[in-house]
């Protein structure tokens, strides 16, 4: 174990960035350039220093590592961190995405880019924070601030409609989580402490499960998005500006699954057995419809968002499988979308910075011109897919692996998302790229430039390693995922029992 | 045959006395040199409450009693009594360029505050019935004087008169709920009637409704809360800005000490009258200011919305719901003082403007002030880390642990609503085109706003000093 306190440094070294962008004066060439370069290597140091965590990790181990506990409010509530194979995934993903981020920001934002800079990253801290808490109060507090900056992302630097789209996200998500909080607070109550570690020993009463698990549903739920409250994530994601879609995609969605995993499956066993059935109808109705509903749209981000909404249906699908595939597969589907979603996103950016539409119809024949870009779309495209070979074919199908062994009829039916998946993700792909190039807008587009090379190179690695070698995410994960497993297996077997015995 | 008088003890109301002489004096050099020292004595006036300040923060620790148990000096009375005098010093500092104009310039504004004050002091160490009425009357009564200052205008006139009216219709309430008390325990004194009130009975009932109107009308709870939006508005800004603020901390700091400490034995009675007054001032103070184009009055909806969340402490009626009255108090003073500091600061050459649009564009004429009142409507919202998620935790809390789960669910859902008017000023100030650029902010008002936002922004950081001083505050009233 290293002897600093690297979870926290990871944590909050972007807000040392962001103070030290705030104290740039005046907004001149000269300060967007140091801005931009601050933050990049502010968050390329907080990967790095992520790194450090996995190097010093051990995957054999199912308790939190890296564990730092100091005395916060009042009492019981400690400032407490750590990290465990299921969350430490994520704050690699978060810590690895946010350099690409900056980056893909480096040209298109030219308006107010030190406030920018200082936004994402503070939402950086907010988001490393929200896997890393083992206090449920800290989690819930990195999990609610993260509302602040990403509400000024849309808000400040989004399209046209962004004023609708920041709200819809910032009440949406405010209005679940508050029940949360409450259900945090009874949790509080019953058990005396807020430490997650002791909660996750802890027996409640089958009443409080009930409600606690409905409440932390509705913050997840919305977070997810599931269906029916996802429709704030076409918004969103149409609104806001490239790097705040591939935050939202690929971070901020997994924060829900993330609650899921750590929170209701562990805590409330017996109410997610009761509850699963629902979670399933829930995930099979997202899968199939949000699959249709994006195969009519016309503007691409929103095709991407609502193909979002269907693939984390594999992921709730899969955690309340509650066997290891299903929950091995949710976690690494939660992955390989963060890669994927967040590649998508910025090839719509790519485009949008030089057309400034994203329109299916004010697109066709990009291959003429683009090559480069087209081959990079089509990988993604493939992944998103979920073409054997990318990492978006193991977490599919570990999810369904995991479905099939609980309810067959529920994997059939996800597996016709799969189908519909592909209908709409290769006719977006052949409208945008195949064809004719006839527009003449699009006679002088640029093919992709050596700074989004850059930014492309390491997601496009990591797509097709997981798909033909997805052994260290899974490895990473397994016996904390075991542990899971077995805690949740005793309800679930009670409850089969039950089924059997009427 | 008596022996003469006891002098009492005047030791533990000795910052109550020196706040009443010092205004006296305050008054003759005003008398002497006139308007044009109106400076001076606001200085003087700030030196004093700091002077009150120093003494409370001196006296020794424990519970001391005095004026045969009629005043009462602990852990609970000192914390709320400089929170009040923070409360009334800052509006002072806020309210010099308010007094520096010529024509405006009234001596008599610094000293009726520091009157104000003493009444809120004297208000919060109530240990009887005739303690907190006097309190009360010696508070009222400069302050509807204070309302109508600017009296060449007829809204600030009609301000003063509407509080005054209104507010002499509450007192008598007050005091016809307080005769009822007597009447029904034969004693004023909080402890005697909490002996005696074990049996209730219809007159004692009530008598506390009486009561409980009357203090729900100082506090702005619905159904009391008519007056707020219009003296709000029509006040002179700097006079908003203090009347949202202390008198709010010391009238919600006597309303917890009664109900606690005179009816403990008929908690039923009284918690559902506070849970009824709760949700419906959450409820109004959120769906009201929606509509709300000028902001002061939408500060007086906010208000209405915030003493509803208060209540929600004082409704658990346990140590830990009086902890967090004490938390969401103190956090409240430092949101509302600086929020009214950013209010005042929006004047333009032509004089003051008070519609939210005039804030447009505010993010890029001036990113410090904007960043800072986003904190503070962020905070008002509740959001964390920010200091109003704190204030809004520990009321819930304690009102979960009490088994109110009803309340607390209306509450944190309304919560949701108030914060989608926070997020309108928001994104006037950040999201939409510059209106023409405000006058420069005055020294005293950044001052004032970079002191409380540092505090809203960074109180996540070390908040246990203040909620270990408000669990001592509160246990010492049990």
């Amino acid at each position: 174990m290293a002897n600093w306190p690297v979870l926290s440094v990871a944590i909050f070294l972007p807000l040392v960035g962001a103070v030290f962008i705030a104290a740039l004066r005046t907004e001149t060439e000269a300060v967007k350039r140091n801005a931009r370069w601050v933050a990049l290597w502010t968050t390329l140091v907080t990967f790095a220093v992520s790194l450090v965590l996995v190097w010093e990790f051990d995957p054999s181990s199912p308790e939190f590592q890296f564990v730092e506990k100091r005395p916060w409010l009042a009492g019981t509530i400690n400032y407490q961190v750590g990290v465990d194979g299921i969350s430490l995934p994520f704050v690699i993903l978060t810590t690895a995405l946010m350099p690409l981020c900056i980056l893909a920001s480096w040209k298109s934002i030219q308006w107010r880019v030190k406030e920018y800079m200082i936004a994402f990253l503070v939402l950086e801290t907010m988001m490393v924070g929200t896997f890393a808490a083992l206090d449920i109060v800290v989690f819930y507090l990195f999990f609610e601030g993260g509302l602040i900056p990403m509400f000024l992302i849309i808000g400040v630097w989004g399209g046209p409609r962004r004023v609708y789209a920041s709200f819809k996200f910032f009440l949406y998500t405010l209005l679940g989580s508050v029940l949360m909080l409450l259900a945090i607070i009874a949790m509080y109550g019953e058990a005396g402490t807020t430490d997650i570690r002791v909660l996750l020993e802890h027996d409640f009463p089958r009443s409080l499960q009930t409600w606690a698990w409905l409440a932390f549903f509705a913050s997840f739920a919305v977070k997810m998005p599931m269906w029916p409250v996802h429709t704030w994530l076409p918004d969103a994601h149409v609104e806001a500006p490239t790097a705040g879609s591939v935050i939202l995609a690929a971070i901020l969605l997994k924060m829900g699954g993330y609650g899921f995993l750590r929170f209701s499956l562990p805590m409330f066993p017996d109410a997610s057995v009761d509850f699963a059935p629902l979670i399933f109808t829930l995930s099979v109705i997202a899968i199939v419809y949000t699959s249709l509903v994006a195969l009519v749209q016309e503007d691409i981000k929103k095709l991407i968002a609502y193909s979002s909404v269907a693939h984390m249906g594999f992921v709730t699908m899969g955690i309340f499988a509650g066997n290891q595939q299903g929950i091995a597969g949710a976690v690494f589907q939660m992955i390989s979308h963060g890669i994927i979603s967040g590649a998508l996103f910025l090839c719509v950016g790519v485009v949008y910075d030089r057309m400034h539409t994203r329109q299916i119809a004010a697109y066709g024949g990009l291959v003429n011109r683009m090559p480069m870009f087209a081959a990079i779309f089509m990988v993604f495209t493939m992944a998103n897919v979920g073409l054997p070979g990318t990492s978006g074919f193991i977490g599919e199908f570990l999810t369904l692996l995991g479905a099939f062994k609980v309810n067959t009829l529920v994997a059939v039916c996800a597996t016709l998302g799969i189908i519909l998946s592909a209908a709409y993700a290769l006719w977006l792909y052949r409208k945008v790229v195949f064809g004719p190039l006839e527009k003449p807008s699009l006679a002088a587009i640029g093919d992709v430039e050596r700074r989004e090379i850059v930014i492309f190179t390491p997601l496009l690695v990591l797509a097709v390693l997981f798909g033909v070698y997805p052994k260290p995410v899974l490895d990473m994960s397994a016996v904390s995922i075991a542990g899971l497993v077995s805690e949740y297996g005793g309800p679930l077997q009670a409850a089969k029992a039950a089924m059997l015995g009427q | 045959m008596n022996p003469a008088v006891e002098v009492p003890d005047l030791a533990p109301a000795l910052p109550e006395i020196v706040l009443a002489v010092g205004a006296l004096f305050l008054l003759m050099v005003g008398a002497f040199r006139g308007n044009g020292a109106t400076g001076f004595i606001s200085g003087l006036a700030v030196v004093l409450l700091a002077a009150a300040g120093v003494l409370i923060a001196m006296m020794p620790p424990g519970t001391a009693t005095t004026f045969g148990g009629s005043f009462v000096v602990d852990d609970y009375a000192r914390f709320f009594k400089v929170l009040a005098l923070i409360g009334s010093a800052t509006a002072i500092i806020l309210s010099s360029e308010f007094m520096g104009e010529p024509e405006r310039r009234r001596f008599e504004y610094p000293v009726l505050i520091v009157l104000a004050t003493t009444g809120m002091l004297m208000l919060i160490s109530a240990a009887d019935l005739i303690a907190l009425y006097l309190g009360f009357e010696l508070m009222s009564l400069s302050l509807y004087v204070v309302a109508a200052i600017d009296r060449d205008r007829v809204r600030s006139t009609e301000a003063g008169l509407k509080y005054f009216v209104l507010g002499a219709l509450s007192s008598g309430m007050l005091l016809y709920g307080a005769s009822l008390i007597y009447g029904a325990t034969g004693t004023v004194s909080f402890a005697g009637i909490a002996a005696a009130a074990s049996e209730g009975g219809l007159p004692l009932t009530f008598g506390l409704v009486f009561l409980f109107a009357g203090l729900c009308f100082k506090v702005s709870a619905v159904p009391f809360h008519m007056w707020t939006p219009d003296v709000y508005e029509g006040a002179p800004t700097p006079v908003t800005a203090f009347f949202a603020a202390a008198p709010k901390v010391a009238a919600i700091a006597v309303f917890v000490r009664v109900s606690v400490t005179a009816f403990p034995t008929i908690v039923p009675q009284w918690q559902q009258i506070v849970v009824f007054v709760a949700i419906a001032s959450m409820a109004l103070g959120s769906f009201a200011a929606i509509g709300q184009h000028n902001i002061k009055r939408l500060m007086a909806y906010s208000s209405i919305g915030h003493m509803g969340f208060a209540l929600i402490g004082l409704a658990a009626g346990t140590t830990e719901g009086v902890q967090g009255v004490i938390v969401y108090m103190t956090i409240y003073l430092a949101m509302t003082l600086g929020t009214f500091a950013c209010i005042i600061a929006m004047r333009r050459d032509d004089g003051p403007v008070e519609e939210i649009k005039d804030l447009a564009g505010l993010a890029r004429s001036k990113p410090g002030m904007a960043f800072f009142l986003a904190m503070m409507l962020f905070s008002l919202a509740g959001i964390p880390p920010l200091a109003g998620f704190f204030a809004k935790f520990y009321v819930f809390l304690a009102a979960v642990n009490a088994g109110l789960y009803t309340l607390a669910v209306i509450g944190v859902l309304t919560s949701v609503v108030g914060a989608y008017y926070y997020l309108l000023i928001i994104k006037t100030m950040y999201f939409d085109e510059p209106a023409p650029a405000l006058a420069p902010m005055r020294f005293e008002l950044s001052a004032v706003l970079t002191v409380t936002g540092l505090f809203v922004l960074l109180f996540f950081v070390y908040p246990a000093p203040l909620v270990d001083a408000a669990a001592a505050a509160a246990k010492s009233l049990y």
